[in-house]
């Protein structure tokens, strides 16, 4: 076991750890975002909203995300530069990156999962908790915003702590995407230095340790708003 | 370029010059890999699960291990470390004992690495599902003079399989979509073959589309498989809805 390539490739491996934890972060806050609306959609939509949201959850559940980022990275990927003028404007640059491809397809896997879960614990909101806000002359809008939304998170809240770290376990497939996340790192040591555990094992134990901050502060956040159940 | 004028149909033929056989082939390849995979997940998380409640110290703490770094680490990481250290430790065994070496097979690679880590998330959704059985039904087993064995098959493992197979269909869906990332270590299943298929002809987003498909297909039709397990094995009791 040898360390001392750490010494010269540390600014990478920081490097590498911001990829991973922007794509976690934009993956999950956006994805939420998404969610909300698709268990909305599925929960009080009509007919039409109503299937077309479990039409994604199924589609994006039934498939590999490896294809998921390949079909958008290789295959919308070639399609863009189709589009007239985009080649042109300034959003170029953002779209050739491989970083821009996993984070979309990230933010769409992790909202059908979320989606699904939030689905569940919108219903199980006790009917009457909706009644009384009803009673007292709430809108339906604040009826969601005051207490159909924050019971329902309050309820998913474990779940979605497992989903997140879910997520983050999946994030390295970015690195097929020629994305420099930590793994993409370990990968280029490996070839550097023909060290082929010593990487994997320093990035792995990255892996648990921000793994052990997510379950915390999940934690933390529940403790804050005891349930009763 | 011929294949830029070859219509959606052609290039999706079973046959030459059409890349759906290579596609179709992949995805036996990859219900191959996912059900063998599963197979290992299932015996070591059956034997893993027993062990772990046997009360056995060591076992226990060992496999405790176990599940949780596999249950951490994320899967990439582990298939290709695995990957690895298994073809290299195996030809360091054999040449410690003066054997020849041997280049390991893809397929029993992969398989291997996908059922180790199978096992780690059956154990403990075995060992939740024997907990669940009430332990009088086991007693009672014991108190007739079932001998283990057949308490086991005849008590504890009807008893279990209502609440062990949800969370079996779980891994199952979670194999065959893991099955896809054996593509990063070369093993040509689906979406390797999908890439092949894509990479000849520049029709990316017409073979990912037919690749997603064919795994949206392989999970659908276990979704019925499973239901319909589901029904069987609860046949008798209450509807849970």
């Amino acid at each position: 076991m040898r360390f001392d390539w750490i010494a010269k490739y540390w600014p990478l491996l920081i490097d590498g750890a911001i990829q991973t934890i922007s794509l976690l972060v934009i993956s999950v806050c956006v994805g939420f975002v998404l969610a909300i609306g698709l268990a909305f959609a599925q929960v009080s939509g009509g007919l039409l909203s109503r299937n077309l949201s479990r039409a994604y959850c199924t589609f994006l559940r039934g498939t590999p995300l490896l294809i998921q980022l390949w079909l958008l990275y290789y295959g919308v990927g070639s399609l863009l530069p189709l589009v007239p003028g985009l080649r042109q404007s300034f959003l170029w640059p953002i779209l050739r990156e491989g970083f821009f491809f996993a984070a979309v397809s990230f933010t769409l896997n992790f909202a059908a999962y979320q989606a699904v879960i939030l689905r569940g614990a919108l219903l199980s909101v006790p009917k009457g908790e909706l009644e009384a806000g009803r009673a007292v002359g709430m809108s339906p809008f604040t009826l969601v915003r005051r207490i159909w939304l924050p019971r329902a998170i309050r309820i998913a809240l474990p779940t979605i702590a497992g989903e997140v770290v879910l997520q983050l376990k999946s994030t390295p497939l970015a690195f097929t995407v020629t994305v420099m996340d930590l793994y993409a790192v370990a990968y280029k040591v490996r070839q550097d230095t023909l060290l082929v555990y010593e990487p994997l094992l320093v990035v792995t134990l990255f892996y648990v340790a921000l793994t052990a901050v997510i379950a915390r502060s999940f934690k933390f956040v529940e403790a804050q708003v005891p349930i009763r159940r | 370029m011929a294949a830029s004028q070859m219509s959606v149909w052609e290039l999706l033929s079973p046959y030459p010059p059409g890349w759906g056989g290579v596609l179709l082939t992949g995805a036996l390849s990859t219900v191959a890999i996912s059900v063998c995979a599963y197979a290992i997940g299932l015996a070591i998380g059956l034997a893993g699960a027993l062990s772990k409640l046997s009360g056995n110290r060591l076992l226990v703490g060992g496999l405790s291990a176990y599940t949780a770094i596999i249950r951490a680490v994320p899967e990439l990481i582990l298939i290709v470390g695995l990957y690895y250290a298994g073809t290299d430790g195996l030809n360091r065994l054999l040449s410690a004992l003066s054997l020849p070496t041997v280049e390991v097979n893809g397929f029993v690679a992969a398989v291997s690495v996908l059922g180790f880590v199978q096992g780690a998330y059956m154990t403990e959704v075995l060992r939740g599902a024997i907990l669940a059985v009430p332990s009088g039904q086991i007693d009672a087993a014991k108190a007739f003079g079932f001998s283990p064995l057949l308490a086991f098959r005849r008590v504890t493992l009807p008893a279990l399989l209502p609440n062990a197979l949800p969370g079996m269909a779980n891994l199952w869906m979670s194999v065959t979509k893991d099955s896809a990332l054996v593509a990063v270590v070369g093993y040509q299943e689906l979406a390797l073959a999908t890439r092949l298929a894509g990479a000849n002809t520049k029709q990316y987003f017409l073979f990912f589309l037919a690749a997603a498909f064919l795994y949206l297909a392989i999970t659908l039709v276990s979704n019925l498989v499973f239901t319909a397990l589901e029904r069987r094995v609860r046949r008798g009791q209450p509807q849970l809805s």
